[in-house]
């Protein structure tokens, strides 16, 4: 890593953010003062519940697990320039894909049909991922524009396919069946094994970032399309590969939530994991690792709520409140920079452009 | 007579750099004064802090005998201060009379009175004795009178001192002597002129007095009268400059780069290069002189692969290239010094050392298979750094901390890190100081005595002249003229850039 790389990963990096959730919670909690409620014992109670004991802690790192690598999904196209808003998208795609494959092929050994149900997943993600990046490379569609209107395509087709095709055999809800034993991930030490696959993820991803060849490409056609062009990188099919990649990553993300902890594809199982990825992802100012504490806290805040409506009579709802105000408050130093350059020099490229 | 402009004691401290080292400096009314320095100098710093856009650390700037503040732009514009930028600010589909009352039209109830402003901009030229077609489009216009619009759009606002940022950088040497003379016309009706500059003619030619910059200290004030133009270039440079380029005769070998019959479309999609032929062989500098926007510029693209050819071959050693691919171009054996250094040239967020290996960092000994092998980009770069005399703290330092002329150091460094076939020079001195002219100059004669075949394209006649040994004239998107360059005149090959014939 040189130097100027670890020079943007100092004060903006994380003070940034930091003050970005601090002032998030500050709003939220002088809301709740005006609904009637006490903002110090809700927050007490949310993060008691998911940080305060080993049994929530690893109930918070589960639901870590799918929002580490939406997230991941999300900072990979940002590095090469490119707004990803369709993780939600490829992450159904490649839950259903991995359900399909984790129910119907039967008589496979785990060590077999678990890699298999995975790739399912992750084949999925990224072919939905590649459908983007084959139109933005070649016919320059905004990336935007086409993985928002895939989100939608996605859910309507994904409905369409388990009520009338992979419905589970007499069952009135829309829901496959369940995965087959063989296909299921297990649990180490009660984390869902998810959880660490993606942690090994952004490990691997952050060093094929800052070392590697493809890494650079990624990097330079993020920052300066242009001058990676000229310098002989095939900008094309660095822009598909980014969002092929990016997409894999999220169906991987809805596969190890398959496997791990759902068993089966419900359309209301992965409600919002991908878009919660792009919250995390500009939490984590587009740094491979930096995105593991901002799932973590969301993934916190998810698995506390239900206890802190409880207890502090605060509605579950809240939490989608305080990351609305997190994403505002972390995106508007990077938009106004953004702006203020009207170039591609912010840590996440021109993902506004 | 009062100063229209004094600075006193100016300082600027930013980080790592001194930009202004207490620099004094009178201007008063009717008088040209030359602002000459490098890139880096701190001429746009002091002239920032003459409009109140930076803040000085230390000194007082007066306009008029009235202390300015920081800040206080729109008081400076109101005290009679007016500026024409290098990058000139029209709309180029308004005609001449819009462009100069844009933002203070004359006014019938609702509407602009077009009569009005048509007999103010008419009773503005005369006053300056500046010829303008009121009722002509911008955009039609040749540059050198744009410029002219853009000198009267400041002058309207009865400006009394009118900076010039680097006024002829885009003129041809015919423009560029009619804008001495409306310089010296200007001075004669009372106005301070600052022209900010690094041609060291145009200073011998013009000013007054002249101020030299150096590493954001004042060299000193002399005059045209008292120095010439090699004295001039010392003071700037701190040291003697050799300002004709040494160069033994060229001894050519086989063609090295062949260009048949090329046609290429501009970005309005409009034919622009119209069947160009050109040979430039091993161990030559072939120049090509031209009004900017002749065509140039699209014919280094499509040469080195960033533009379509609608028509034509380029062969690099009797092998043809294929179009629109960079990689398989600069592979073939061209090399490019891209005209724009900040879009294609850099990526300005990276570290020098990654610039340094931008078209090779996938290649041994920058990468081992898939790994880069950092240790190898950043002692690389040390020795560029040092060899090309790069200004920076660092090669860890990022690409856009640096000055123009050191940004266009790393771009040629890279682009001739390696022994080429081919190499295409587009603009290679554009906004760089004088001593950092003088390196790239070198450096393209020592790939031209290697046996690169280099092909120099370069809005400054004087650059193609003493660089080249045979030019190659282009105007209207043909090659008009070529000569040997021991017989080329300066002003035939002006006429030639006109577009006039003989």
């Amino acid at each position: 890593m040189t130097q100027s790389k670890k020079k943007s990963f100092d004060v903006g990096t994380w003070v940034i953010p930091l003050i970005a959730v601090i002032i998030a919670m500050v709003i939220a909690g002088i809301m709740m003062k005006f609904q009637g409620a006490d903002p110090f014992r809700a927050y007490k109670t949310l993060f008691m519940t998911s940080f305060g004991s080993v049994k929530g802690f690893s109930a918070t790192l589960g639901k870590a697990t799918p929002l580490v690598l939406a997230g991941l999904a999300v900072t990979i196209g940002l590095r090469a320039g490119l707004f990803n808003i369709g993780a939600q998208g490829q992450l159904v795609s490649g839950a259903l894909g991995t359900a399909w494959a984790g129910y119907t092929l039967t008589g496979l050994p785990a060590y077999i049909h678990l890699p298999i149900a995975i790739l399912f997943g992750i084949f999925f993600g990224g072919l939905v991922g590649l459908i983007a990046g084959a139109l933005k490379a070649y016919r320059g569609v905004h990336e935007v524009i086409t993985t928002i209107m895939l989100n939608s395509i996605i859910m309507g087709l994904s409905d369409y396919l388990v009520v009338y095709h992979f419905r589970e055999p007499g069952q009135l809800l829309t829901r496959t069946r369940e995965v087959l034993p063989s296909a299921r991930l297990p649990f180490v030490f009660s984390l869902p094994f998810g959880f660490f696959i993606a942690i090994a993820l952004a490990a691997v991803a952050w060093w094929i970032m800052a070392n590697t060849t493809s890494g650079f490409r990624f990097e330079t056609v993020g920052r300066n399309k242009f001058a990676a062009w000229y310098a002989g990188i095939s900008v094309k099919r660095t822009l598909m590969t980014a969002m092929m990649i990016s997409g894999g990553i999220a169906g991987l993300g809805g596969a190890v939530e398959t496997l791990g902890v759902t068993y089966r594809f419900e359309p209301a199982f992965n409600a919002g994991l991908g878009f919660d990825g792009i919250t995390i992802a500009l939490l984590g100012r587009a740094h491979p690792l930096g995105i593991i504490p901002g799932a973590i806290l969301i993934g916190g805040m998810r698995a506390g709520a239900s206890n802190m409506q409880f207890v502090a009579g605060v509605a579950t709802e809240l939490v989608d409140l305080l990351m609305a105000l997190i994403l505002f408050f972390v995106t508007a130093p990077l938009v106004t920079r953004f702006f203020k350059n009207s170039g591609s020099k912010s840590v996440t490229g021109g993902w506004g452009a | 007579m009062s100063a229209l402009l004094e600075i006193t004691g100016l300082t600027k401290q930013f980080p790592g750099v001194l930009a202004n080292d207490n620099i004094s400096l009178t201007v008063k009314a009717g008088e040209v004064v030359a602002l000459l320095g490098e890139n880096g100098a701190g001429k746009s710093t002091l002239v920032k802090a003459v409009f109140g856009l930076i803040k000085p650390d230390k000194g007082e700037i007066k306009i008029s005998g009235n202390t300015m503040h920081y800040g206080d732009t729109a008081g400076v514009i109101a005290a009679g201060v007016g500026m024409v930028h290098q990058h000139f600010q029209l709309v180029p589909v308004m005609s001449v009379t819009e462009n100069i009352v844009l933002g203070d039209e004359p006014r019938k109830a609702f509407f602009i009175n077009r009569k009005a402003a048509r007999a103010q901009v008419i009773a503005l030229s005369e006053r300056y004795g500046l010829q303008v077609d009121p009722d002509a489009i911008i955009e039609d216009l040749p540059v050198g009178m744009q410029q002219r619009v853009e000198i009267l759009k400041a002058l309207r606002k009865d400006v009394k001192l009118l900076i010039l940022d680097e006024p002829t950088a885009v003129l041809t040497p015919q423009e560029i002597d009619e804008l001495l003379i409306v310089i010296r016309t200007l001075a004669k009706s009372g106005v301070g002129i600052v022209l900010i500059t690094h041609k060291l003619h145009e200073v011998m030619a013009v000013a007054d007095r002249v101020l030299v910059l150096r590493g954001g200290k004042a060299i000193g004030f002399t005059s045209p009268a008292q120095s010439d133009e090699a004295g001039l270039a010392q003071m700037m440079v701190g040291r003697s400059v050799v300002l004709r380029v040494d160069k033994t005769p060229a001894k050519p070998g086989k063609p090295a780069l062949e260009v048949v019959g090329l046609q290429v479309l501009d970005d309005r999609k409009l034919l622009s290069v119209k069947g160009v032929d050109l040979v430039v062989h091993h161990g030559e500098i072939l120049g090509v002189a031209g009004v900017e926007g002749n065509g140039q510029r699209e014919l280094v693209e499509a040469i080195c692969g960033m533009r379509h050819r609608i028509a034509g071959q380029v062969h690099v050693d009797g092998a043809e290239t294929k179009d629109l691919h960079p990689h398989a171009i600069h592979a073939g054996g061209i090399s490019h010094i891209p005209e724009d250094r900040e879009k294609h040239g850099l990526v300005s967020s990276y570290s020098i050392a990654d610039n340094l290996v931008l078209n090779q960092f996938d290649v041994e000994p920058f990468a081992k298979g898939w790994v880069r092998n950092i240790s190898h980009v950043n002692t690389n770069a040390d020795d560029v750094v040092a060899k090309f005399d790069i200004r920076t703290p660092s090669a860890q330092n990022l690409a856009s901390s640096l000055s123009g002329g050191n940004k266009q150091k790393v771009v040629v460094a890279r682009e001739l890190s390696e022994d080429l076939k081919v190499l295409v020079a587009a603009q290679p001195t554009r906004g760089v100081d004088v001593g950092s002219i003088e390196f790239i100059h070198n450096q393209l004669i020592a790939a031209r005595d290697r046996g690169t075949a280099v092909l120099l394209v370069s809005a400054e006649l004087d650059e193609i002249l003493s660089l080249s040994d045979r030019v190659a004239v282009m105007s209207g998107g043909k090659i008009v003229a070529i000569v040997d360059s021991k017989d080329a005149d300066r002003n035939y090959i002006g006429r030639l850039m006109a577009g006039l014939k003989e």
